[in-house]
């Protein structure tokens, strides 16, 4: 720690910081644009400016750039002296005169970090009576909103895109006041993380777009802590509502998982809550095959029959179903008939990813892995498929000018000038996937490999750690041989794998290596990623029984939790649950499983009910509801699916009752409770706010209903109350709607809740690490049982069940092509004016033929989006060829029924 | 008759000194001398002697800005950078070296590379000096033909490669942080200091920038050693200089003077005085970013340090004179409009302060000023002219010509904003 | 995909990509070399076109974001097409104070262009430019490689007639 003084006051600060970090995590309000707490410094728009002493007699002082200065032993400082406020007004001054003043229609306008400032500085009299410059805005694609005429010029964006998460096709263009950030020309954004240019932007040149359609001021969105269902790094989010819709979601800093960055998918995706296809009543198919509406209690009681007649009934789970919902079907059907829903190949892959999780083996969260020297990825489509930690494995690849940074004593946060030291100098990372990988440009080394061989890859790897004897071709063991060179060398070396090719030989061989180098390097770490939001949640409730073997068992009524079986099946098992007398389903959107059912019941989405979610490293957190979807004057029917089936079951108990028979049974899920505060918690008897005191006032919440102030519904579930009454700033972490702080209305207001400036959080963390990892490292037969070339071709827009009926994503999702290089092509006799053609019993896919070298022999390469789900798991599929194939006009769209349609 | 170590092979009527007449003068003599037989500690010792300081403009040690570059502790590249990009309004005087004794450039770069164990060289020049960088890449290519340059240079271990990299414009690329940038093929913004060139320059690497006339004055020194360097200059400071003047002079130009030679000697004896029926109202000492000096200082010695004192900078040493006839408003709104412009756009005071300070300029030349646009003029000079408020030097040099016009000719822009026009009725300068 | 990229690399002719290599063998990366790249193009073409900028861009690696932002902020690469030859004129403070702006008058008068104006013959495109470094001999201007000195306003006819 290192003390300085700061206006006659000392304090102590920790060493190594630059000042405005300090200065900031001392509690104290530094105006401040440039500096960017994940990107560091670089004094672009002097807003931090404090006057520095030379020693005690200097009473003059100079204004230095607080977010450029090191804090140094008995440093002294004013940050309230006049030449230093006075300079920080007329930066802002400044930066206003060509800016348009247009907070009345701004987006940003309530949650502006450049409102925020100016009120700080006290700018108030506009004194410029110049022209103001103006800017042409650009098309960025359907998810980002561009208005240049607002900007600072602060680089924040260029940094972030090019920099922190490179992208290329965003940058600076020209000179002195005619700055202009953009692309070359219009287009959507390539970058995955794109979408938080709206975070970092900290004024409205960048806005959410999806906001923007049915825009709401942040202090009227009633929000909530949730995580995101997208994938299964669980990053943790704040989804916002208003008048019944979701409106928006943005990133929720959690230290450990996310940081300060979302994907786009977590981001854009929640849109399908608002989604056309939502099941919104309960609804019984007659015997013409169309759903008749009926009212919950009907529906219960019909469901309740059906169990009374049936010799055995099943409840298939689901990995993006909550905890608690698994649990209340598995209390409903008992445990022998209750299995978690995944296919058998899905359920392989995650017992292995369990089993690490479980090991001594590190398994670190997304900020930990940044910390890693030299990553491993062996088959994981990182970016496609679980993004934010792709993220982090760019972060990581700079550790390599972390040190040249240190061997030049040089501080990391000054960071344009360690980027420049380091120029292309990266940490290793080795890349064996089948296609080119969007990490591809920062790795040492990347290979193609179909991915029996990467399991093979792995296997030998593992054997060399151990001083195997090894075989293959020269090549093969070259590369073996620079791999291991590669994680013998680093001080911390992290395998990274996952179910993005649904190839259980690949995690087992991603898991041998893991133990093999753990034995030389006990800092060693193994990141598996899951399939879905709560794939390790479920695995660990119940991963014994397997979905066919059940389906087999002739049950006469099956209950189906949030899972569109039908859409991955093969059409053997479609068959068989097609036979099923009584197919009840819960859900929330219409499916190709909805539309199979008897009785279809609506659930509850994330963003309407409270659950519990376990991410791939084991962490347990809690998703509180934003919303209650019956809240609009008319009673709505959609309720958690545990609620429902709780009713079934004639039980009527809260989420937390819930949790408590689930640990009750399976001690090792203990830690769930923990994950958060349950219904009874509160701050000096009062419950915490889903809504700001700055919202509008009572009457304008409903406003499109009334505005008589209904009586608002109470959360039984959880400790919040559904308005602006309650606790606020005082709540722990996991029942943080928003964050606000007096002065600080934008997000950069998180920093008022961190002990230190991206440390912990001063009212305690959210979530909770499940597995106490006590047991030895697993090493797996390195036997490859899985061949086969058919491989899914993960996409970040299209290839997550729920998220792709976001509007907007939807309109992002690739078309039907088949990947294949030129060798297989041949083989297959098409070129690429070809098509292929797969035929299935119900439906047929068209695929378009694409060329490309660097995939290879023998692997044909499809992108997993909603109609492909059929093909997961299969390794070989019959494909038929067609001439001169013409692309269809619009993309095939599923055919389904609606089941809400009432009489 | 003065001693002119720099100008002496340079004559303007008989082109440039090819490598045969620059030999025939003592030209690479102290390379012949010095490569592999002196130790660069001791040549580094020789340039700390000297006294020589930087003549790109902020008169910086050599010799001392030379000792921080680290020791060779690896073998990765390190650089020499010659910056020749020579935009200062009213400056002249690189041009003259490089068009006409290009070798002389290229023999204190081999010196000075071989000081710092740099093996790879760039002269950063600007586009629009054409004759320049042609006589340059032959004296390169004439050097390297006779083992000058290249590998194992005269025979010894050392090795050394020199390139020209001409520039594609802007002002800002002679700092020399945005040199680099600019030398590595990106937008030319400034870096932050520290880390200092010297420790991670040009792609990182140790690397060292200097004027080009500072170069120049390396082989003499070396050839003649410190002490005689020391022995040129008239007051603190050691060597010549080259100084010029431009305006309303009888003839305006450039020479190598002992430095620390008068203002009014180069005025009045070099320049031939004021055109007649002009007077010398003011002038910048050494070039657009140095503050107005008037003539009480005249007399003071063109040095570092003398004209520190009196307020302004020696900066490139190249005078540029206001006279009595000239709008003292019109030449530091001619001057603030050039700084704007040239602003690179990354930090604010610059990027925005300096537009405003032109607008409010033209408009006070143009009888549009309005009561309390002095005090805007002098709010904002504070804003942007102190060093540290802004990310580099541009800004607090753009200023240096304002607030020294606020200071000097005060009554001008009050009489254009109270009377509502420009006084000097005639067109600027008639 | 294979087709475009071919097409777009035979925009710059063997003897610029040639020529662009050159540079490219004396700096530790393809990226490096972006201002000489445009700079080479430039001087074969005068200006540089989206197209010949897309070209560049892939010969060197880069996104056409990345290098337009680099060639966007030079003021001596043209991203319009400019006349057969370009006048640079000084308009720094020497030059002004030796009457520059009334010969920078004489000149856009002679051509009948205004600063960033291509004449109608498409000869001449008119430029402002810092200091030329010949203060001595104010007021000047560069025509194409050619610095003319001491301008008056016979001598701006004469270079135009
Ligand atoms: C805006 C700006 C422009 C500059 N332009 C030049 C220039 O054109 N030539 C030059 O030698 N130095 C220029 N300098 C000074 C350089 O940054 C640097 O100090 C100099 O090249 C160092 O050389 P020296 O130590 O030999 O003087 C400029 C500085 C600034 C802030
Ligand atoms: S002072 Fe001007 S030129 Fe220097 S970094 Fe700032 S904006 Fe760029
Ligand atoms: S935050 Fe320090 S200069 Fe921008």
């Amino acid at each position: 720690m290192t003390v300085i003084q700061v206006d006659g006051q000392e304090y102590e600060v920790e060493s190594g910081a630059n000042l405005l970090e300090a200065l900031l995590s001392a509690g104290l309000d530094v105006p401040y644009f440039c500096w960017h707490p994940a990107m560091g410094s670089v004094g672009a728009c002097r807003q931090c400016a404090v006057v520095q002493y030379a020693n005690e007699e200097d009473t003059q002082g100079r204004i230095i750039m607080s977010c450029m200065t090191p804090v140094t032993d008995n440093a002294r400082f004013s940050v309230a002296t006049e030449s230093a406020t006075g300079f920080r007004e007329s930066v802002i001054e400044n930066l206003m005169l060509n800016h348009p003043h247009d907070c009345p229609v701004c987006e940003e306008g309530g949650e502006c970090h450049l409102q925020d400032m100016t009120v700080m500085v006290g700018h108030h009299d506009r004194r410029y009576t110049g022209k103001k410059r103006t800017h042409k805005n650009q098309y960025l694609g359907p998810l980002i909103g561009h208005e240049m005429n607002r900007c600072i010029t602060c680089y924040r964006c260029v940094r972030f895109y090019q920099d922190y998460a490179g992208g290329s096709d965003l940058s600076a263009f020209s000179s002195r006041d005619r700055v202009y950030f953009g692309r070359a020309e219009d287009g959507v954004l390539e970058n995955e993380f794109a979408g938080n240019l709206v975070d970092v932007c900290p004024t409205g040149v960048f806005t959410d777009k999806t906001l923007s359609k049915h825009y709401t001021r942040k202090w009227d969105l009633q929000s909530a802590p949730t995580i995101c269902v997208g994938c299964a790094q669980g990053c943790n989010t704040y989804t916002s509502e208003r008048y019944g819709e979701v409106r928006r979601v943005n990133n929720r800093f959690q230290k450990d998982v996310n940081g300060y960055f979302l994907c786009d998918r977590g981001r854009f995706g929640a849109g399908f809550v608002n989604s056309s296809k939502r099941i919104k009543q309960a609804g019984i198919r007659g015997e013409d095959g169309l759903y008749q509406a009926v009212s919950l209690v009907d529906a219960i009681a019909r469901i309740r029959d059906m169990i009374a007649g049936s010799q055995h009934v099943v409840g298939i789970g689901s990995a993006r179903a909550s905890l608690e919902s698994n649990q209340a079907l598995k209390n409903l059907v008992g445990e022998d008939n209750y299995c978690n829903g995944m296919a058998d190949i899905e359920r392989e892959m995650h017992s292995v990813i369990v089993d690490v999780l479980k090991s001594d083996i590190a398994t670190p969260g997304m900020r930990e892995v940044e910390d890693y020297d030299a990553i491993l990825v062996l088959g994981e489509d990182i970016t496609n498929h679980a993004p934010r930690l792709a993220l982090s494995v760019r972060q990581a690849t700079r550790n390599r000018a972390s040190e040249m940074a240190a061997e030049t004593r040089l501080a990391l946060w000054q960071d344009a000038a360690v980027r420049e030291l380091a120029q292309n100098s990266l940490s290793p990372l080795m890349i064996a996937t089948p296609t080119e990988d969007r990490l591809d440009d920062v790795a040492t080394l990347s290979t193609r490999l179909s991915p029996a061989d990467i399991a093979r890859l792995g296997f030998a790897i593992a054997d060399r750690l151990r001083g195997n004897p090894q075989s293959g071709s020269d090549a093969f063991k070259a590369t073996v041989d620079a791999v291991t060179q590669m994680l013998t060398d680093a001080k911390k070396p992290l395998i990274i794998s996952g179910t993005s090719t649904s190839n259980p030989d690949i995690l087992r061989s991603a898991a041998n290596v893991a133990a093999a180098l753990k034995e030389s390097n006990k800092d060693t770490g193994v990141c598996l990623c899951a399939s879905e939001c709560n794939s390790i949640g479920v695995a660990l409730l119940d991963n014994q029984n397997s979905l066919p073997a059940l389906l087999a068992s002739s049950p006469d009524t099956v209950i189906v939790l949030e899972n569109d079986l039908i859409s991955a099946m093969t059409t053997a098992l479609q068959q068989q649950l097609a036979s099923i007398k009584n197919l009840v389903v819960l859900d929330h959107l219409d499916n190709a499983t909805a539309s199979m059912s008897s009785l279809i019941l609506p659930a509850a989405t994330f963003a309407e009910a409270e659950g519990t979610y376990v991410n791939s490293e084991g962490r347990a957190q809690r998703s509180l509801a934003v919303f209650s979807p019956g809240h609009l004057g008319a009673a709505s029917q959609i309720d958690a699916s545990y609620h429902l089936l709780d009713a079934i079951a004639e039980k009527t108990r809260t989420s937390s009752e819930v949790r408590a028979e689930m640990v009750a049974q399976s001690p090792h899920l203990e830690k769930v409770i923990s994950a958060a505060p349950s219904e009874d918690f509160s701050v000096h008897g009062s419950k915490v706010a889903r809504m700001s005191h700055r919202a509008s006032g009572r009457t304008a919440m409903l406003a499109d209903v009334s505005v008589h102030e209904p009586q608002q519904p109470i959360d039984a579930d959880s400790a919040m109350s559904f308005s602006m009454e309650g606790v606020q700033q005082q709540a722990p972490a996991s029942l943080r709607a928003f964050t606000w702080s007096p002065e600080w209305n934008s997000n950069q207001s998180i920093l008022k809740f961190q002990e230190t400036v991206a440390g912990r959080d001063r009212f305690g963390e959210s979530g909770a690490l499940l597995l106490d990892k006590s047991q030895p490292a697993m090493v797996y037969d390195s036997t490859v049982q899985h061949t086969g070339g058919l491989i899914p071709q993960h996409h970040i827009f299209g290839s997550e069940e729920l998220t792709c009926h976001a509007e907007e994503l939807a309109s992002l999702m690739p078309q039907l092509y088949i990947k294949m290089n030129s060798h297989a092509a041949k083989q297959l006799g098409v070129t690429t004016t070809d098509g292929l053609a797969y035929q299935a019993e119900a439906q047929t896919l068209e695929f378009q033929v694409v060329i490309e070298e660097s995939i290879p022999d023998d692997c044909l390469v499809y992108p997993l989006i909603p109609q492909t789900r059929c093909l997961t798991g299969l390794t070989d599929a019959p494909l038929a060829r067609i001439d001169n194939w013409e692309p269809p006009a619009a993309p095939v769209a599923a055919q389904l029924i609606t089941t809400d349609r009432a009489n | 008759m003065n001693e002119t170590p720099l100008t002496r092979n340079i004559n303007p009527e008989k082109g440039p000194t090819d490598l045969i007449a620059y030999e025939a003068n003592g030209g690479y003599q102290a390379v012949r001398q010095s490569i592999g037989k002196v130790d660069p500690k001791e040549v580094l010792n020789t340039i700390k002697e000297s006294n020589l300081r930087g003549r790109g403009g902020a008169g910086f040690p050599t010799g001392m800005k030379w000792s921080f570059v680290p020791d060779a502790s690896d073998s990765g590249h390190r650089y020499l950078v010659a910056n020749a990009d020579e935009m200062e309004p009213g400056t002249f005087k690189d041009r003259l070296l490089m068009e006409f004794d290009p070798h002389q450039l290229v023999e204190g770069m081999i010196l000075s590379a071989y000081t710092i164990s740099a093996d790879t060289g760039y002269i950063f020049i600007r586009h629009e000096y054409h004759a320049a960088i042609k006589r340059l890449r032959e004296a390169i290519q004439t050097a390297e033909d006779n083992n000058y340059l290249g590998k194992n240079i005269q025979g010894s271990e050392f090795s050394f490669k020199l390139h020209v990299h001409v520039s594609a414009g802007r002002y800002i690329c002679g700092e020399e942080t945005a040199l680099l940038n600019s030398l590595e093929g990106k937008r030319a913004i400034p870096r932050a200091k520290p880390p200092f060139p010297q420790v991670s320059g040009l792609w990182g690497r140790p690397t060292i920038v200097n004027n080009v006339e500072t170069l120049c004055n390396i082989p003499h020194i070396l050839a003649n050693g410190a002490d005689w360097f020391k022995s040129l200059g008239l007051g603190d400071d050691a060597g010549t200089k080259l100084y010029g003047a431009s305006g309303r002079v009888n003839k305006p130009g450039c020479w190598e003077l002992p430095i620390g030679t008068t203002g009014r000697e180069i005025i009045e004896q070099h320049a031939g005085g004021m055109i007649n029926g002009y007077k010398l109202r003011g002038f910048l000492p050494g070039g657009a970013s140095t503050d107005f000096l008037i003539d009480e200082h005249l007399d003071l010695p063109m040095d570092y340090d003398s004209i520190m004192k009196a307020g302004s900078r020696m900066g490139t040493g190249t005078m540029i004179i206001l006279d009595d006839k000239t709008c003292p408003v019109g030449m530091v709104a001619n001057l603030e409009k050039f700084f704007a412009r040239e602003s690179c756009g990354f930090c604010t005071p610059c990027r925005e302060g300096l537009p405003w300070v032109k607008e409010l300029l033209d408009a006070i030349e143009a009888g549009e000023g309005q009561p309390g646009d002095i005090e805007t003029l002098q709010r904002q000079a504070q804003f942007i002219g102190a060093i540290g408020n802004t990310h580099c030097a541009h800004a607090p040099g753009a200023i240096e010509p304002l607030t020294s016009g606020l200071k000097y000719f005060r009554d001008d822009f009050e009489a254009h904003i109270k009377d509502k026009k420009c006084r000097y009725t005639q067109e600027p300068g008639q | 995909m294979n087709v475009a990229k071919s097409n777009l690399i035979s925009a710059l002719s063997e003897g610029e990509t040639a020529e662009i290599e050159a540079e490219i063998t004396h700096l530790p990366d393809r990226k490096s070399a972006a201002i000489d790249a445009l700079k080479i193009v430039q001087r074969h073409r005068g200006w540089i076109s989206d197209e010949s900028l897309s070209a560049i861009a892939r010969l060197l690696g880069v996104s056409n974001a990345e290098l337009d932002g680099i060639a966007t902020f030079y003021n001596l690469i043209y991203r319009q097409p400019v006349g057969e030859q370009v006048v640079l004129f000084c308009d720094s403070v020497s030059c002004w104070i030796m009457d520059g702006d009334k010969m920078c008058a004489a000149v856009k008068a002679r051509l009948d262009i205004d600063y960033g104006e291509t004449t109608a013959d498409n000869k001449y495109t008119l430029l402002p430019v810092t200091c030329l470094g010949a203060c001595d001999h104010a007021p000047v201007m560069m025509v194409g490689d050619t610095l003319h000195s001491d301008l008056t306003t016979d001598k701006v006819d004469e270079v135009f007639k």
